[in-house]
């Protein structure tokens, strides 16, 4: 264990200190991240990417910022921002789960093309993963692939498509080689959300907003070039995305930013002229959520010097989606206990405007019941957990489906 | 930055574990709890071959030097095996002696602890909020008052007592004026001893500027200790309620495939494993006060979160092993309550979670 700063983190906090007070007056409101970025918002990300305090790893050659990786390097700049009460730059499913994977298994091509303007901001992604009939079931997708000369030709309908109505680009995981065991008939590709034959319809969630879509796809022709690792290999290259989507989901360092707004709530709320967190019971609540955001804190330096090191995480690793996003909506649960009736009045100004705090509290605490489904639900993590962590067997299986009575169901 | 033990405190921790796993079989366990004394001394005296009493004990005192993360390993791996061993309470008297005893006083007792000469009880049931009697007084070096369920006083040669404002004081255990009473706990392996004084001969560590501060970062210290064997031993229960799982069969099926239990088992590594994370934290940040400028409660606050966190995740884990042994798991034949009182006596010793989670929200202006 070695948590002390060196000269060399010393010397990047007071850089990342200077950064702040020169710039810090620019950074759009913390918070948000489920909409287009607005001007203010890419501005704000070119800075960051610039300075090294977003995409800090990623390899110079690839438009980031080419830094070794060092756990305490990232626990700096976001202490610094968290502080501050700053925007810590976008995470989106383009940035957090697509780079990482193509820093894995893309060609070098794709990864000229494609992180970049990725971690700029400038080019949204959103992920093909789940139709109406595989949804926990990933590798059940039916959406066909076809080759059909130099393109393949795609075929079928994906749900719950997050940022789609907006994005510039997907990953779909669809099937190619429907003759083979559902796991190995897959491929992942990289196409435009502007080619012709794809047709987007928001879904209206709980929240009254239209997080999510279905997307159609009618003769989509996607260039076969733009297939990530090769035919049959999209559950692998999946996996590889997914991995790093359970890993933003539970992201720690937003959870402590919450913590931080929810002890700044509980400080100016007052009932009948007691301040709440001068009360017990909104006290005790508050301290058992810090000693476990202190816990997840904790845990988070653990996996990160790990993957520093190159060693594999394991069940440490399986365990962040799930313990995460309930604890996160424990944290939005406390805050709307807080502002209890004053904060009923809900006014969801959509992708137009920033909501009001009330309102962005009730929209994390319906939000965070839907991360706990997507990405994987919590019982599908807990089956990951049981099975691939824990070593316990599976559940006993219906014999394997075979790939024509997977199409066959769609 | 490295967020991990070193290859030197792995290896520690295999040798200890190696150790107990070797002499401190169930049978054993259980013959030491029959009796309720809740000490080995033969167990004991194996492990201090290892270093363990002078753990903490710098080198210039024929200690080994090393520091409140390597207690924490060594708690941790004597929790996962319940060891009936009074380690934490020497070593809350070592750091005591370390923090307040003047340099004479530090080259009377640390040699002592070193050469296993002194072993110590500790007395900090007040400071710490525990329930019961907590009132000690001295007056001309003599020490007087009650103090209910005392940490380690077994087989003590003496006893570490802190007073109301945090001064620290030594009582040589066979002295006169000093009644100790053992009681058997729920933990068979771990007694406590109401402790009474009358006019006892002792002696003040006097060197520390502010008592107070010194004797709680003495009972933080201890708090991390109590919170490492606590995650050893609900590390433990998991450990075996995974391997019941993987073995029991009903219906036709191991019960580890059914999803009630796997749900179960997932449920509790899911809030165990981030503890170890936590306990690690709370024990670095004991021996460097500073940690990359958390704060300046960093250490305390940690300390205090770390023993009440994982007192309520430990409680929840103890609970669901137990459940997913059925039957068996309530029996006294496996041997599984060992390690569930062990959780419930760590739980309420030096601070149950709601007095430690009242002490962190003082520390940050939240409560007076």
């Amino acid at each position: 264990m070695d948590l002390t700063l060196t000269d060399k983190h010393r010397a990047l906090q007071a850089e990342v200190q200077a950064f702040i007070r020169t710039h810090g007056q620019n950074s759009p409101k913390p918070g948000g991240g489920r909409k287009r970025p607005d001007r203010k918002t890419l501005e704000w990300q070119r800075l960051l990417v610039e300075h090294g305090y977003a995409a800090r790893t990623v390899p110079r050659d690839y438009g980031g910022f080419g830094a070794e990786p060092d756990v305490l390097d990232l626990a700096v700049i976001a202490d610094a921002f968290s502080r501050a009460n700053l925007y810590q730059g976008l995470t989106n499913q383009g940035i957090s789960m697509l780079v990482p994977t193509l820093l894995e298994v893309g060609t070098e091509e794709q990864r000229r093309q494609w992180i970049a303007p990725t971690i700029r901001g400038e080019v949204i992604w959103c992920q093909g993963y789940s139709e109406p009939g595989s949804g926990s079931d990933l590798a059940a997708a039916s959406t066909r692939a076809v080759l059909d000369g130099r393109d393949f030709v795609v075929n079928g309908q994906k749900i719950w498509t997050s940022s789609a109505h907006y994005a510039d680009m997907m990953f779909l995981l669809c099937r190619t080689e429907p003759e083979l065991p559902k796991h190995e008939g897959l491929s992942y590709l990289l196409l435009s959300m502007r080619t012709p034959g794809i047709e987007t319809r928001p879904l209206k969630t709980m929240t009254g907003r239209s997080e999510f879509n279905e997307v159609f796809f009618t003769e989509v022709r996607v260039p076969a070039k733009q297939i990530v690792l090769g035919r049959g290999k999209g559950w692998y290259v999946a996996n590889i995305t997914l991995k790093h989507e359970r890993l933003m989901i539970g992201d720690a360092g937003k959870m402590s930013h919450r913590l931080e707004q929810l002890i700044a709530l509980l400080q100016s709320t007052t009932v009948n002229g007691s301040r709440l967190i001068e009360l017990p019971e909104f006290r005790d609540r508050l301290l058992k959520l810090q000693g476990e955001v202190l816990a997840w804190k904790a845990h988070n330096l653990r996996l990160l010097t790990e993957a520093a090191k190159g060693e594999e995480s394991g069940v440490k690793r399986m365990i962040v989606k799930y313990g995460g996003t309930m604890l996160g909506f424990r944290l939005s649960a406390l805050a709307v206990d807080a502002l209890g009736a004053a904060g009923l009045p809900f006014e969801s100004l959509g992708e137009a405007a920033e909501d009001d705090d009330a309102t962005t509290w009730n929209i994390d605490y319906m939000y965070d019941i839907g991360l706990m489904i997507g990405g994987g639900s919590s019982n599908i993590q807990k089956n990951i957990i049981g099975e691939r962590g824990l070593g316990l067997p599976r559940e006993p299986k219906a014999p394997p489906a075979t790939a024509a009575a997977v199409i066959g169901r769609g | 930055m490295d967020f991990d033990l070193s290859e030197e405190q792995r290896l520690f921790d295999t040798t200890l574990r190696g150790y107990l796993a070797e002499h401190l079989p169930l049978e054993r366990l259980r013959g030491l709890a029959e009796a309720g004394a809740g000490f080995d001394e033969k167990l004991w005296q194996g492990l201090c071959e290892l270093g363990l009493q002078g753990l903490l004990v710098p080198e210039r005192f024929g200690g080994s030097g090393l520091g409140v993360l390597d207690a924490a390993v060594a708690a941790e791996a004597l929790g996962a095996a319940v060891a009936p061993v009074p380690f934490i309470g020497l070593a809350m008297a070592t750091l005591a002696v370390l923090r307040a005893g003047t340099p004479a006083q530090q080259d009377a007792w640390l040699p002592r602890i070193a050469d296993s000469e002194a072993l110590f009880g500790v007395g900090f049931a007040g400071l710490a909020g525990q329930t019961g009697e907590a009132a000690a007084t001295l007056a001309d070096d003599r020490l007087s008052g009650r103090i209910t369920a005392a940490l380690d006083c077994g087989m003590c040669s003496h006893l570490l007592v802190v007073l109301d404002d945090g001064r620290m004081v030594i009582v040589a255990a066979d002295g006169p004026g000093v009644r100790m009473t053992p009681r058997r706990s729920l933990d068979r392996t771990r007694p406590v001893t109401d402790l009474a004084f009358d006019a006892a001969p002792a002696e003040l560590l006097s060197a520390a500027n502010a008592p107070l501060a010194t004797a709680l970062r003495v009972l933080d210290a201890g708090r991390v200790l109590v919170a490492a064997g606590t995650l050893g031993a609900a590390q433990t229960m998991l450990d075996r309620a995974v391997a019941f799982a993987k073995e029991r069969v009903q219906f036709g099926r191991v019960i580890g495939s059914f999803q009630g239990v796997k749900y179960m088992l997932a449920d509790m590594v899911t809030m165990l494993e981030p503890c170890r994370g936590l306990v690690w934290y709370a024990a670095y940040a004991q021996d460097a006060q500073d940690v990359q400028d958390a704060g300046p409660h960093a250490a305390r606050l940690t300390a205090c979160h770390a023993k009440a966190h994982l007192g309520d995740v430990a409680r929840e884990v103890s609970r669901m092993a137990t459940e997913a042994h059925g039957g068996m798991g309530f029996t006294d034949l496996l041997g599984l309550h060992f390690w569930f009182k062990r959780i419930a006596f760590n739980r309420q010793i030096l601070g149950g979670p709601e007095r430690c989670r009242e002490e962190a929200a003082i520390l940050q202006g939240w409560a007076t």
